[in-house]
């Protein structure tokens, strides 16, 4: 196992780079963490017009996230890959069909327990926030939201570790992430199944128990603060 | 300065306001009080539009609060209220309670703010709560802090919806005392309560409501020793016996 590791453990953490493209657990973190970024903000944005009063906003909202959410991950996936290319005439590259699909799809969840949790906020604090003058947006920014957030953090954090452990799924179309590259070095050595992929396990629990805890411990020092 | 001509509010087939027809002038102490279900609250919260209206008009300072481009945030600022549950923010300090539409509402500098929201709390007895937050304090001191920062905006009319109908007995006085005050300092006051006590001895008038309609408006003195109708003396036999 420690000669495994000696031989490819750059390619395992790097891929080709830097005769090809990044690739291997550099690019899983980076996809990761890009997606995790950009899914936060759209995720709140979608979750707020959930709950919207208008009609007209809360409808295709309603409707986008019922679809995403009745497809598996894999077949956006593929219909982005295949499907939008020929639509807008570009061909997208695998690294980034894959980060506008996790956006998508983390988005999609964001945003369902976003507005779950602006639902579960006692009617009151709406309404205090607004007979003190605050208009709906300041009402929503300074009293709804942070207290929405606090409340939903633990399904937020797990929304967010299924994200990482998703990038693997561009396995599917050729992405060099470190599922893909796991799957290389088991061919090349042929022999040693159960160690390579037991390290691809171990790098993915690393990451996400990691994650789990900064969470926790991001949420102790809040309940400390209150 | 407060005028209500024929309002009426529906729940759909239910009635809860009927031909609402009132005056509150500056200054004044009116108490709201009925049974449960008489339309009391939904009467004071049509007053800064927490409840819409289906019929009539109602007008502050002369202008209709429903009149086409009205800013119906520029018109809760001016207003304060005061709920039955305090609805405090529990992810801020009493203090930032206090200051946070103040400073978001660009009223006041962060410091301004800061020092008038101190003196109120100092005024309701709870400077020395400043940075705990709402869930460490008792209902009474809540409610007080809740009135705090309904001041904190600087209004010159103050709702009340039930305020001490939430509390533990022993520590309505509190709350009723910073009330007290208030009226006397001359605030412009609506308050629904069952706490009669107050009503007699702080109200200039006392409104009675039954079914969603105004059966009585009486000086304290005359409401509580000669009620005129049958449903008001009922109401107040009512009080006597808890």
């Amino acid at each position: 196992m420690l000669e495994l590791i000696d031989t490819y453990w750059l390619y395992f953490l790097v891929g080709q780079y830097p005769d090809g493209p990044l690739g291997g657990l550099a690019l899983t973190v980076l996809l990761s963490f890009g997606a995790l970024l950009l899914a936060m903000p759209f995720g709140l944005l979608l979750g707020v017009a959930r709950v919207s009063t208008r009609r007209s906003i809360r409808w295709p909202v309603a409707t986008l996230v019922q679809l995403v959410r009745a497809v598996p991950l894999l077949l956006v996936v593929f219909w982005v890959y295949f499907f939008l290319p020929a639509v807008t005439g570009v061909k997208t590259g695998q690294a980034t069909t894959m980060l506008m699909v996790l956006v998508l799809f983390d988005g999609v969840y964001l945003a369902e327990i976003v507005a779950a949790g602006i639902r579960a906020l006692p009617k009151g604090q709406l309404e205090s926030a607004r007979s003190l003058g605050l208009s709906y947006p300041q009402a929503l920014r300074l009293v709804v939201l942070p207290q929405t957030l606090r409340n939903g953090l633990p399904s937020i954090v797990s929304q967010l570790v299924s994200t990482i452990k998703a990038t693997s799924l561009g396995y599917i179309i050729g992405l060099s992430e470190v599922s893909f590259i796991a799957t290389q070095v088991n061919t090349l050595v042929f022999t040693q199944a159960v160690e390579v992929y037991l390290i691809l396990a171990l790098t993915y629990f690393i990451l996400c128990f990691g994650l789990s805890r900064l969470a926790f411990l991001l949420e102790r020092r809040m309940a400390r603060a209150s | 300065m407060i005028v209500l001509d024929k309002v009426n509010k529906f729940y759909g087939d239910y009635h809860a306001l009927v031909d609402i027809s009132e005056r509150v002038e500056k200054n004044e102490v009116v108490v709201v009080c009925g049974p449960s279900g008489s339309g009391k609250s939904t009467l004071i919260r049509t007053l800064n539009r927490l409840e819409e209206i289906d019929g009539g008009t109602i007008s502050i300072d002369g202008r209709d609060i429903h009149a086409r481009g009205l800013d119906v945030d520029r018109l809760r600022a001016g207003i304060g209220f005061v709920f039955q549950h305090f609805n405090l923010f529990p992810h801020l300090t009493v203090l930032e309670n206090c200051t946070l539409a103040p400073v978001n509402l660009k009223r006041a500098s962060l410091k301004e703010a800061r020092e008038y929201a101190l003196d109120l709390l100092q005024q309701v007895g709870l400077a020395h709560k400043r940075d705990a937050y709402p869930n460490a304090l008792s209902g009474g001191q809540q409610q007080r802090v809740a009135i705090a920062r309904a001041l904190a905006m600087r209004p010159p009319i103050m709702l009340f919806d039930e305020p001490t109908s939430a509390l533990d007995p022993e520590m309505v006085g509190e709350v009723l005392g910073v009330m007290r005050s208030l009226a006397h300092q001359g605030m412009t006051m609506v308050c629904v309560t069952h706490e009669m006590g107050f009503a007699r001895e702080v109200a200039d008038r006392i409104v009675f409501m039954s079914e969603g309609e105004i059966l009585e408006r009486a000086k304290p003195e005359d409401f509580f020793t000669n009620p005129q109708t049958p449903r008001a003396q009922q109401f107040l036999a009512d009080r006597r016996r808890e």
